[in-house]
């Protein structure tokens, strides 16, 4: 029988199998943050252990840090033990670290494609579950939790039962105005939050190969969201052409050997998936959340669900505890949710396509009076590139807040977040509860959407402009 | 890590489902270096409405958490599960839990338990009728008894052997060190190093 794609990359990495116990998998690249790596060096040091290969790993700072005045000393103490830890841990033990203000900071997300350091059929761990977006490029890639970074630092391999493969299908083409990141959304709103769980999700069709590199990681980034542990998608010139020329990528004769190799990374035609799902592509129109997670999503165009319409009593209790939280009644239009806060960036939406959609819209345009608008670049080399591109000047003319790199208000564990009762339309990854700021409200939307809600202060896309 | 065997004590309802690993620590917990204080921080923001489950004296003390459907799903923050353990819980029952959360857990000797919804539901309201009733969790014989539940569990065989041992992962995987080596050895040239 034929093997998928997930297969074929973590048959590649296993180092030991033996009966009853789950394989020893090898970690090609292990990416570092400040946030889930403390106690993971403290563990290293009491075991007196080296980092196996630090070689193969990278770190950068991106949770905690300011997007305003980075050079000046993080003002919350407490933030900046966390970054100052990270320093003094990758002195010590010798892993490349990308500061604040350094050329090569961001979110550790966006560096990894964005140096050639992520390639197909590798696999790539990091304390943090949306290192499912490196699977856009065909590698096996998740998320990890601090027990297991230690591990990956002092033996480069990870014990792991294999998950099961689902293949989700996106038959045709997107209609003009539908984004990568409303493909997702109404992925997860059909499959749900668990949609996923124990499974690698390998993204398929005609939809997907049409994307860019960009848009194929806004799709396997939310992978997580649907309660998958990976989400892939088989390479190709897309993936290649992206590739070519980055600082990391194979060069000469090399780069012809990977590319020969990671040509053979497909799904064979005989393979079975262990569960399947197949989404209309020319039905989709843009998509936004209305509830407390991801799952919690309808069209642009419909209203907010009537907690009673759910004949299952765990989703219809969820359903009423979500507008409860949100502040919304049943039966209102989505359109009609006026917002006071838009969000552009994240690891989800902050590379420069997005940031490219955003400005897009925002040409000519001004954000709605009352309306904080702030556009987060994923990466400093994101920024210059859309500073070369003059987007800058955009976003600065329509009245949005033009900032420097990080994950920022995404889970605002920097100064970047929502006050109690204040309502995001925003282009990351989770509406849960508090996310933004404790009792702030989160709509997960496209940057397209997120732009031109910021024109109408209202739940917008760009065709009601 | 401390070893799991059995597990005898009173439990906490928790009816909801999605409860996201923001929910259990919220963020601004996570900038914590060190591995303890997450005890303060579980449930952080609910926890400040005084109806909220835990708010409630006769479940104090009580080392199972029996929750709805996908507990633990998002964040990868291993902090979750150190602060459901430095609160006192021992295991977290549902009927699904995100992938992630549960991994943590089987590494930190949290025990997840996956029962079916009708399992969960009959323990929720035999704690809610009586907070004193006792539930055994047995991960040898791989059961949950008490509260009107006598059901099976399912756990691979290697995680329950290396919970009930209270082994760390680490120590077993340098065991094949020269395994890891030899696939070093192997591995393409052309692969990216970020040295």
């Amino acid at each position: 029988m034929g093997r998928t794609l997930a297969d074929k990359v973590y048959d590649a990495h296993v180092v030991r199998r033996a009966e009853g116990e789950p394989d020893l998998l090898y970690i090609d690249l292990h990416l570092l943050h400040e946030v889930t790596s403390p106690q993971a060096f403290d563990g290293l040091r009491m075991a007196q252990r080296p980092v196996r290969r630090p070689d193969l790993t990278i770190a950068t700072e991106d949770h905690n840090v300011p997007t305003q005045n980075i050079l000046a000393p993080i003002a919350d103490p407490v933030s900046r033990t966390q970054v100052e830890t990270l320093r003094k841990n990758c002195a010590e033990f010798g892993v490349r670290l990308h500061p604040m203000g350094d050329a090569g900071q961001g979110i550790v997300h966006v560096i990894g494609p964005q140096l050639g350091l992520t390639q197909p059929g590798m696999t790539v761990v990091c304390g943090d579950s949306h290192t499912s977006t490196h699977g856009a490029f065909g590698a096996l890639a998740f998320g990890i939790g601090t027990s297991e970074v230690e591990h990956v630092l002092a033996t480069q391999t990870l014990p792991q039962i294999k998950p099961k493969t689902m293949a989700v299908t996106v038959e045709g083409a997107l209609p003009a105005g539908v984004t990568a990141k409303d493909l997702i959304l109404a992925v997860i709103a059909e499959i749900g939050t668990g949609g996923g769980q124990g499974h690698i999700i390998e993204y398929r069709g005609e939809a997907i190969r049409a994307l860019s590199m960009e848009g194929r990681m806004t799709v396997c980034n939310m992978s997580i969201e649907a309660g998958a542990r990976a989400g892939m998608i088989a390479p190709d010139e897309t993936t290649f052409a992206y590739l070519k020329g980055r600082p990391h990528a194979p060069q000469g004769a090399d780069w012809d050997a990977a590319v020969a190799y990671w040509t053979s990374l497909r799904t064979d035609d005989d393979a079975v998936f262990d569960k399947e799902v197949v989404i209309d592509a020319t039905t989709l129109t843009p998509f936004v959340t209305w509830g407390t997670n991801p799952g919690q999503g309808a069209p642009l165009g419909a209203s907010v669900p009537d907690p009673a319409s759910y004949a299952d009593p765990i989703q219809r209790s969820a359903a009423e505890r979500a507008l409860e939280y949100m502040g919304l009644a049943a039966g209102t239009p989505l359109r009609e949710i006026a917002v006071d806060t838009v969000f552009v960036g994240s690891c989800t939406n902050g590379r420069i396509e997005d940031l490219r959609a955003a400005a897009d819209v925002l040409t000519g345009r001004k954000v709605a009076d009352g309306v904080r608008m702030l556009v987060v670049p994923g990466s400093m080399k994101v920024k210059a590139q859309a500073q070369e591109e003059g987007l800058h000047e955009v976003f600065t003319a329509a009245g949005a807040e033009w900032r420097e790199a990080g994950c920022s208000m995404c889970l605002g564990m920097n100064p970047d977040q929502l006050k109690p009762g204040e309502r995001s339309a925003s282009t990351s990854n989770r509406n849960f509860e508090g996310r933004q700021g404790k009792g702030g409200r989160t709509h997960l939307v496209s940057p397209a959407v997120a732009a031109a809600t910021a024109v109408t202060g209202r739940l917008a896309a760009p065709a009601d402009l | 890590m401390e070893a799991f065997t059995t597990y005898t004590g009173r439990a906490v309802p928790l009816r909801r489902s999605n409860v996201d690993t923001d929910q259990i620590i919220p963020a601004v917990w996570l900038k914590q270096v060190s591995r303890t204080g997450f005890e303060k921080g579980l449930f952080a923001a609910w926890r400040e409405d005084p109806s909220f489950v835990l708010n409630d004296p006769v479940y104090a003390g009580a080392g199972i958490l029996v929750a709805g459907p996908d507990f633990g799903t998002g964040s990868s923050r291993e902090h979750a599960v150190w602060a459901l353990q430095q609160y006192g819980f021992r295991v977290v029952i549902a009927p699904r839990f995100g992938d992630i959360f549960r991994n943590n857990s089987t590494k930190m000797g949290l025990l997840p338990v996956i029962l079916p919804e009708t399992d969960v539901e009959t323990l929720q309201s035999a704690v809610e009728a009586d907070p004193t009733t006792e539930i055994t969790v047995d991960l040898g014989a791989r059961r949950v008894h008490g509260g009107g539940v006598d059901a099976p569990f399912e756990i691979d065989d290697y995680t329950r052997w290396r919970l009930m041992e209270g082994l760390d992962d680490i120590g077993l995987t340098l065991r094949h060190a020269d395994g890891i080596t030899a696939y070093e050895e192997a591995r393409p040239a052309w692969l990216p190093a970020t040295l």
